[in-house]
């Protein structure tokens, strides 16, 4: 909120510096956002009047001598055509700051510190300023948007800073409204709450007005849709005189930057800035049917607005109509049909209150805002729709602009504009806050905010202005009085009456920290990615059109198209962090996500997805390979306390044979293998890349548990190396299965040997293996092992056509 | 006889002098010493057939040799051995300038870490922590917190939609609701996770992470939400930052407060990082709003609480001093290994 400080002395006399009062508003809830001078790039620019003006030959330029009282007599050299000798203009001394323009001395293009200078020989010490160069508009001050200099009053004193004389003194506030608050969306708001804080009166502006004898014959208001429209007041001015607005409202409309149209529509912009309450202000000769109609627009029909653009309408949006035709587009922008001209000759002022939500929609459907749909969209109250009419009428008439009439209209559903009573426990207010504000600074908290208290032991009751919306329970008092009071009254305390409780991870959330350190220990880099991912990341994966993957949920609204998905796998994010790593120069490197997939049971949802959290590694570099990944599975497996079996599997996005699908006690729970070289190449990766996914949800099953002491084996534990040769095709995984299958005693096979070459024959390979033997309720004898071994070799021998390698 | 053990004196003296290695110390202390097949031994197994008369001379004379022999021989292998470890050491003479090889330790991402040490001093207050899920309801994630389709407040945060009922959560205040709905007072939790704005810039990302905190029991006030305040902050910025709390806006909590704390890179005077003011702003909280009790079946005039929302990745970013929080997400290596703390 855009708070010229000029403005607000309006309502309040203000006794502190711009700083004190950013102090002031920011302790009790309204962040200043930015504070500056109006002129803060402008400094030593003085008045100076020209006692001689001679044109330098050949040239449009001018040789001055300029006095500039207490700073001296000066020679400056000046281009402009309305230098002359005898005036006041304001001169910028050395050393001074300016704005620099173009070449068009219009475009400020910066800031410029004057120096001496030298022109076709002539010394200047100094520069005469035009308007532009000192920022001051038309608007700001007549004359300054002359391409040549600012003329100032003969009366001007000769010397004295300008900055005064064309309001560039002053301050701008620029505050931040939180959304509990739009009655502060206005600079009486802004005032209101100054002068809570300073403790000074608030000077409500004039409403005063009189009526003339005139009136528009069986003029009717109907609002077909009072949900949407809940209070629409209109009133009617006669004699209607379209012409420029005084100095003081074009002034501040510019400091809040609204540049000046015509008298008329400046009082509504004036009105919309000054109360908070947009208004709008219909032709009346423009009207047909000497009625207004508030309601719905009708799907399909057409509104032509005041800058020029035919807009197509559905019933969603609401539309302002005569006895015939839309007229405005309600809450947003006024109709071309009925728009103030030049020949105006009589008005209809409207000031109404539309639902904050339809003019929010209807603005963001048709890609329409205004000040006026800004502000409604923010939630405006009908204390100040009522007070906003009148103000109008009665700076129709303070600016000589009009008369106004006896037509008046007020269609509302019966809310009451009159303050509400609110009663409250002071003992409840103290409990939430935790301290006790005495009686007498809750009464004068109350009183600075115009709530008029009184106290009844431990009854607060207080009177709340119909714009206060905020102000219902205990709670919201408790907030009026601590911004009020201080925060720094609060004492730090540590939940004296409330009960012990435990806290701290569970196990399940235990694990998976332990499994992200882990996962650290064996050097991998945790990332973190978008939980949505883009449709070309399935292509990427070369996913077919069924995979599950590709019903993933989307985005209804998304940033753009490649974070338009929910993820559906982490693999995607995983091959572009790689992909990004080797584009910057990193070769090698192992990243892991834990991140959920969502998994929507139908689309579009109707219930919530079976969102999961899924582990992904990538690594990638020369030293990588299908082992050291499965290493990795192992360090998770190990990590979990579970135990992982593999088999061979394919997909779409991995290597044909180096892929293995997990499985946790025969449930499958996740992949790994090396990237497949054609989605290699696409992404340009010159380095192998593996990938891992495992499910984290499926895993916790077992995972997450409290860890249970297993006692160690009574008997000793026997170990048989065996060396097998077997046909090329048989798997480790196959025989160890075939062992494991023979013989119970089995806790640990460890192949630690493969050989192909000259001692084997061509088809075959010796597999050397490691077995250990657990016993259970009895110590092993060399017979016992031997018989297990003497099993086990058969059934490799049946099953895996294995031999004992001689 | 004095002439066989002469010679073999003789033997090993000239012998000795030609043993190169330990190995060939070990075999000439097995050709003369050997009890066997050894020249020594061979003498000492003749004993038997010197007459009885002579073979205390003959064993003296032998015996003498024999320790002697040892003696000699003992020493030539302690010789050779030393040379030969001297030999071995020199063999192994490297470079001890050239690179290390380590195995490589690699570390959690930067808000893992924020959010452990921000887990690890709640925990101690007897904060559980619950993880709510991403994608939520448009109940949960603002009207049961006191924000209604019709809400200005709405308008705060640009929400993604998946559905008309369902989004991606803007905040971690929506787990709060399944809380209270499932839980009974007292309540202490602490809500981390994932939450999703439609903003895209260098400090604002779609995605972030938000740390939710929640209290709800009885006789819960503002001055307790202070004093809570107060500590985790000294536990995470140093135990000479203040805090300071001032207004704000929540549809949630009411009153509600934006928190301060010094700037603990200038210490309050005032400094680039805190834009002079000598304050950071940390976090919102607030005493949560009588309304969102009653949305979860909680008696407001039993029971009242506080909550507070912690944003993981500005916390980051301040401590870390990260001056661009896209960053975070692109698993630059680069940028993960200078992140260790």
């Amino acid at each position: 909120m855009i708070t010229p400080l000029s403005w607000l002395k309006e309502y309040v006399d203000i006794d502190v510096t711009p700083q004190e009062l950013q102090d002031k508003l920011f302790s009790c809830g309204f962040e200043v956002e930015e504070l500056y001078e109006v002129g803060k790039d402008i400094s030593k620019v003085v008045v100076g009047e020209v006692l001689t003006c001679d044109a330098i030959p050949e040239t449009h330029l001018h040789v001055c001598q300029v006095d500039c009282g207490e700073h001296g007599q000066f020679q400056i050299c000046c281009g402009a055509d309305n230098v002359a000798a005898g005036g006041k203009f304001p001169v910028a001394l050395v050393g001074a700051t300016v704005y620099a323009t173009a070449k068009d001395h219009k475009t400020v293009e910066g800031v410029m510190t004057i120096g001496k200078g030298k022109l076709r020989g002539y010394e200047s010490h100094g520069m005469l300023c035009s308007g532009v160069e000192l920022g001051v508009s038309e608007n700001m001050y007549p004359g300054a948007g002359y391409n040549g200099l600012l003329v100032l009053p003969e009366d001007a004193q000769v010397g004295a800073d300008v900055k005064p004389m064309l309001g560039l003194d002053d301050w701008i506030f620029d505050i931040a409204i939180t959304a509990n608050r739009p009655d502060c969306q206005s600079i009486l708001g802004i005032a209101r709450e100054v002068a809570a804080v300073l403790e000074k009166e608030l000077k409500m502006p004039d409403l005063s007005y009189t009526e003339v004898e005139a009136e528009i014959d069986g003029f009717t208001v109907t609002v077909d849709c009072p949900d949407l429209c809940p209070r629409y007041s209109a009133h009617y001015v006669t004699d209607v005189t379209i012409g420029e607005s005084p100095l003081w409202m074009k002034r501040r409309l510019a400091l809040v930057g609204i540049d000046a149209i015509s008298n008329v529509v400046d009082i509504t912009n004036y009105i919309l800035k000054e109360l908070g309450q947009p208004m709008h202000a219909f032709d009346l000769s423009t009207l047909e049917g000497n009625a207004i109609k508030v309601r719905r627009a009708e799907n399909g029909e057409k509104i032509t607005t005041l800058d020029e653009q035919e807009l197509t309408l559905t019933d969603a949006n609401m539309v302002i109509c005569d006895g015939v035709k839309p007229v405005a587009l309600a809450g947003v922008m006024g109709g071309l049909n009925s728009e103030i001209r030049e020949t105006t000759s009589a008005v209809l002022f409207e000031s109404a209150k539309f639902a904050r939500d339809n003019i929010r929609r209807t603005s963001r459907a048709l890609g329409k805002r205004s000040d006026s749909s800004a502000r409604y969209e923010k939630g405006v109250d009908e204390y100040s729709t009522v007070m906003a009419l009148e103000r109008a009428l009665h700076l129709i008439e303070e600016l000589g602009c009009g008369k106004v009439g006896r037509t008046h209209a007020d269609v509302n559903t019966g809310n009451s504009v009159q303050p509400r009573e609110v009663k409250v426990s002071i003992t409840k207010v103290n409990n939430c806050l935790g301290i006790v504000v005495p009686n007498e600074e809750i009464m004068r908290i109350m009183t600075n905010l115009a709530l008029y208290p009184s106290i009844d032991g431990d009854i607060l009751t207080i009177s709340v202005p119909a714009y206060r919306e905020d102000i219902v329970t205990y709670q919201d008092v408790a907030e009026e009085v601590i911004r009020m009071y201080g925060y720094e009254h609060v004492v730090p305390a540590f939940m004296p009456a409330a009960q012990v409780t435990i806290g701290g991870l569970n196990l399940e959330q235990k694990s998976e920290l332990r499994l992200k350190n882990a996962l650290c220990s064996i050097g991998a880099y945790e990332g973190i990615h978008y939980s949505f991912f883009s449709p070309s990341d399935l292509d990427l994966l070369r996913l077919p059109e069924d995979a599950p993957e590709r019903k993933a949920i989307r985005i209804m609204n998304p940033i753009s198209e490649e974070l338009s998905l929910m993820r559906t796998t982490l693999a995607a994010s995983m091959i572009n962090a790689v992909v990004r790593n080797q584009k910057k120069g990193n070769m090698e490197g192992r990243i892991f996500e834990i991140g959920n997939v969502f998994l929507p049971y139908e689309l579009p949802l109707t219930r919530y997805p079976d969102e999961k959290a899924r582990l992904c590694v990538g690594i990638f570099g020369e030293k990588e390979s299908f082992y050291t990944m499965k290493g990795i599975a192992e360090k998770v497996a190990e990590t979990l306390q579970v135990s992982f079996t593999y088999e061979a599997m394919q997909n779409t996005f991995l290597h044909p044979y180096q892929t293995a699908r997990v499985l946790c006690e025969g449930k499958e729970v996740g992949y790994f293998g090396k990237l497949a070289y054609d989605i290699a190449d696409e992404c340009d990766l010159r380095i192998p890349v593996y990938l891992m996914e495992l499910d984290l949800k499926v895993l916790s099953a077992w995972y997450g548990k409290k860890p249970v002491f297993t006692p160690l084996p009574k008997f000793p534990e026997e170990q048989r190396d065996l060396a097998l040769v077997v046909s090329k095709e048989i798997t480790c995984g196959e025989i160890e299965a075939v062992m494991k299958d023979a013989c119970k005693y089995i806790t640990k096979i460890s192949l630690f040997d493969i050989y192909e070459g000259e001692q084997v024959a061509a088809d075959k390979k010796s597999m050397a293996f490691t077995v250990v033997f657990t016993p259970k309720d009895e110590a092993f004898t060399t017979e016992s092992v031997d018989a297990f071994v003497k099993k086990i070799l058969k059934q490799l021998n049946k099953n895996c056509g294995a031999e004992l390698r001689s | 006889m004095n002439a066989t053990l002469e010679q073999i004196k003789q033997e090993i003296l000239s012998g000795a002098e030609e043993i190169k290695s330990s190995k060939e110390a070990y075999e000439f202390r097995k050709k003369f010493l050997d009890g066997k097949s050894g020249k020594i031994g061979l003498l000492m197994r003749e004993m038997k057939n010197i007459p009885p008369e002579q073979r205390a001379d003959y064993g003296k004379g032998v015996n003498e040799l024999k320790e002697w022999a040892m003696g000699i021989i003992s020493e030539l292998d302690a010789k050779m051995k030393a040379k030969e470890l001297q030999e071995r050491y020199e063999a192994e003479k490297i470079d001890i300038s050239l690179p290390a090889q380590r195995s490589e330790q690699g570390n959690l991402h930067p808000i893992t870490l924020i959010r452990n040490q921000l887990i690890d001093i709640f925990a101690g207050m007897g904060f559980e922590i619950f993880e709510g899920t991403e994608i939520e309801t448009d109940y949960y994630n603002f009207t049961a917190l006191n924000t209604p389709q019709d809400h200005p407040a709405r308008d705060m945060q640009d929400t993604f939609y998946l559905s008309p009922e369902f989004l991606l959560r803007t905040q971690t205040s929506a787990g709060q609701i399944h809380v209270m709905e499932n839980k009974k007072p007292p309540i202490k939790i602490l809500s981390p996770g994932k939450v999703f704005r439609s903003d895209d810039d260098a400090t604002h990302s779609p995605m972030f992470t938000q740390m939710e905190g929640l209290v709800v029991d009885k006789g819960i006030t503002l001055c307790d939400l202070q004093g809570m305040l107060d500590v985790f902050v000294k536990k995470i910025y140093g135990e000479n930052t203040k805090t300071r709390l001032r207004p704000s806006y929540f549809p949630f909590t009411e009153p509600s407060v934006e928190v301060d704390c010094s700037c603990f890179e200038c210490g309050g005077k005032g400094c680039k990082l805190c834009k002079g003011t000598g304050w950071i702003e940390i976090l919102g909280a607030g005493v949560v709003n009588n309304k969102v009790l009653e949305n979860c079946g909680i008696d407001p005039n039993e029971y009242s609480g506080f909550a507070f929302g912690i944003g993981i990745e500005r916390t980051a970013m301040l401590k870390y001093g990260i001056n661009n929080i896209k960053l975070l997400f692109e698993s630059d290596l680069r940028v993960l290994k200078q992140l260790n703390d």
